[in-house]
């Protein structure tokens, strides 16, 4: 294909001005030493003093990072089990699987979010008439965690599923290991890859969801977009663009990192600076597609 | 084989927790707070018709925007050495995993009364914009929020066309222009199905958007949906059933749009 030209250079670069412009004018003003929020006043770091200070967003970012942890860790290990035994499903089965699995992926999460709420709230009214109380909490947000997070896992180990050589694990055991050897030896190294993108990808999920959390963690329980939906609402505040910037160099750095692992580790992966949840990510555009994705 | 019990118990967590709340919704829809069976949520419905046609509006011009914005971006993306290629990969995907609700807050930021835009403009001796409360600005939150959604699978898919195809067009004689009408457009058309699924979900059932950057003047399906659940009207009931028309309406609409998609994308849906 033809080279670009000066003028589609312009084009990507104005596009990414549009993406990144905004998020460099929240770090900017995250060291201003004014309340306002046009005019520059000299520089300082008290709101990141004042975010380190406010109780509230740290108790959300402790309860994120244990839900975050939590689901993911069950998920990847659930995703990765329930993607064998769909794999294993033969002919309707596996259809009906697997589209009760794309539900929540395809379904707006404000539904997903408000059924599971409707669950909760329903269980808690029938627990109530036994005199058992259950109300929205901790709990039902890592269930709602859980439940979104497995299906991306799914979707990640599908294709290495796909790919691996079915005498693989027969090769092993003829050579005498015994079936669970022959999984953990053979089997899931070959999968790895597929589990490590769908672990990253239910992390960011995880981290990241607003609105399945707002609806099922109830009352006394916030995550940390909870707090920040709560606090950009009242008002703009220079504590909410230390936050940002903060946010924005944790992804960074988790990108950077992934991205190094990858070019150290993974040399021989064809599509080079790209990391492995990237690949993921696009993998899964692809399954979405049912196109194969990297089939050999 | 024995592989198979494995998917046992994701298949009940599945029912528990995927099937059973979708069954509720449909439930909660069709019954009064006393539990008796009645349609007067769906015909209560009726003054909420501007809503529905305001939120599908909004999110099908934010839907339309991010083609016409992101398709030639993908397009030019995927012309790029593999170095740069991977490069903007990684920076399309980092606003993306970025919390959107600090993203939607940047524009409040910057378009407020006093913000940032508006003190440039005086300082210039231009006057002030009010675009904070105006359906524009909450089209801009959607594009902004969720054009790499677009990006993404186009680019995929652009990547992946066999270069040979295209030569063997230009060997036919097709110039660039009929090599990108009748070759690389139709071979895209699936990337951009899958891209207009992940942004028009999403923009139509927001209610963060429009609630900071429609200023609580142009109320969206998803802000009506969160007002009956955990807001001021409570009323699962009434919830319920708008969010089963909304999503019997976008389901309806994403299936019709891949049936015209030659059937290629089916597999977006479902």
């Amino acid at each position: 294909m033809k080279k670009n030209g000066p003028i589609s250079r312009i084009y990507i670069f104005l596009i990414f001005l549009f993406l990144y412009a905004p998020i460099f004018v929240l770090i900017a003003f995250s060291f201003n030493d004014s309340r306002s929020n046009a005019v520059w006043g000299g520089f300082t770091l008290d709101w990141y003093l004042e975010l380190f200070q406010n109780r509230s967003v740290l108790e959300a970012l402790q309860t994120t990072l244990l839900v975050s942890v939590l689901a993911t860790a069950i998920a990847t290990v659930a995703g990765t089990a329930s993607a064998i035994g769909f794999y294993n499903l033969r002919g309707r089965a596996r259809t009906v699987c697997l589209s009760v699995n794309n539900i929540p992926l395809t379904n707006a999460d404000i539904i997903t979010g408000v059924s599971m709420m409707l669950l909760f709230v329903f269980t808690g009214q029938v627990l109530a008439q036994w005199g058992i109380d259950f109300s929205l909490g901790f709990p039902t947000l890592l269930i709602a965690h859980i439940t979104f997070d497995i299906p991306y896992v799914i979707l990640s180990v599908m294709p290495k599923l796909r790919q691996l050589d079915p005498h693989l694990a027969e090769a092993a055991q003829d050579l005498g290991a015994t079936g669970l050897y022959a999984f953990f030896k053979v089997v899931l190294p070959e999968l790895m890859p597929g589990i490590v993108s769908g672990m990253l990808i239910a992390f960011t999920m995880s981290i990241d969801d607003f609105l399945i959390s707002y609806f099922t963690a109830g009352g006394q329980t916030s995550t940390l977009s909870m707090v920040v939906y709560s606090m950009v609402r009242r008002r703009v505040s220079p504590e909410i663009n230390a936050l940002s910037t903060l946010m924005f160099l944790a992804v960074l750095l988790l990108l950077i990192l992934i991205n190094l692992r990858q070019s150290g580790g993974l040399r021989r992966s064809r599509r080079a600076g790209r990391g492995p949840a990237a690949e993921g990510i696009l993998s899964l555009a692809n399954e979405d597609l049912d196109v194969p994705a990297q089939d050999r | 084989m024995k592989h198979k019990s494995l998917a046992i118990p994701y298949v009940g967590w599945m029912a528990l927790f995927v099937v059973a709340p979708l069954i509720l919704v449909v439930v909660y829809a069709f019954t009064t707070r006393e539990g008796g069976f009645t349609l007067d949520n769906f015909s209560n419905m009726v003054q909420y018709a501007g809503v529905f046609g305001r939120s599908f509006l909004l999110a099908f011009l934010a839907t339309l925007v991010c083609i016409l914005l992101g398709y030639p971006l993908a397009l030019l993306l995927a012309r790029e050495q593999s170095r740069l290629r991977g490069m903007a990969m990684l920076l399309i995907m980092l606003p993306m995993w970025m919390n959107f609700l600090l993203r939607t807050y940047s524009w409040v930021f910057l378009l407020e009364r006093n913000g940032f835009f508006n003190t440039l403009l005086e300082t210039v001796g231009l006057p002030k914009l009010d675009i904070i409360g105006t359906p524009a600005a909450v089209v801009l939150g959607m594009v902004y929020n969720f054009l790499p959604f677009m990006v993404l699978p186009i680019f995929s898919v652009i990547e992946k066309i066999d270069p040979r195809v295209i030569e063997a067009a230009q060997d036919l004689g097709a110039n660039s222009a009929q090599v990108f009408r009748r070759v690389i457009f139709p071979l895209s058309l699936p990337g951009v199905l899958s891209g207009v699924t992940m942004v028009f979900i999403p923009s139509v059932s927001t209610f963060v958007i429009s609630r900071l950057l429609g200023g609580g003047m142009n109320l969206l399906l998803g802000d009506l949906i969160e007002m009956q659940f955990l807001g001021s009207a409570y009323n699962p009931h009434l919830g319920s059933a708008i969010s089963l028309v909304m999503m019997v309406i976008v389901l309806v609409s994403m299936g019709l749009m891949n049936r015209f998609g030659e059937g290629e994308g089916e597999a977006v849906l479902l």
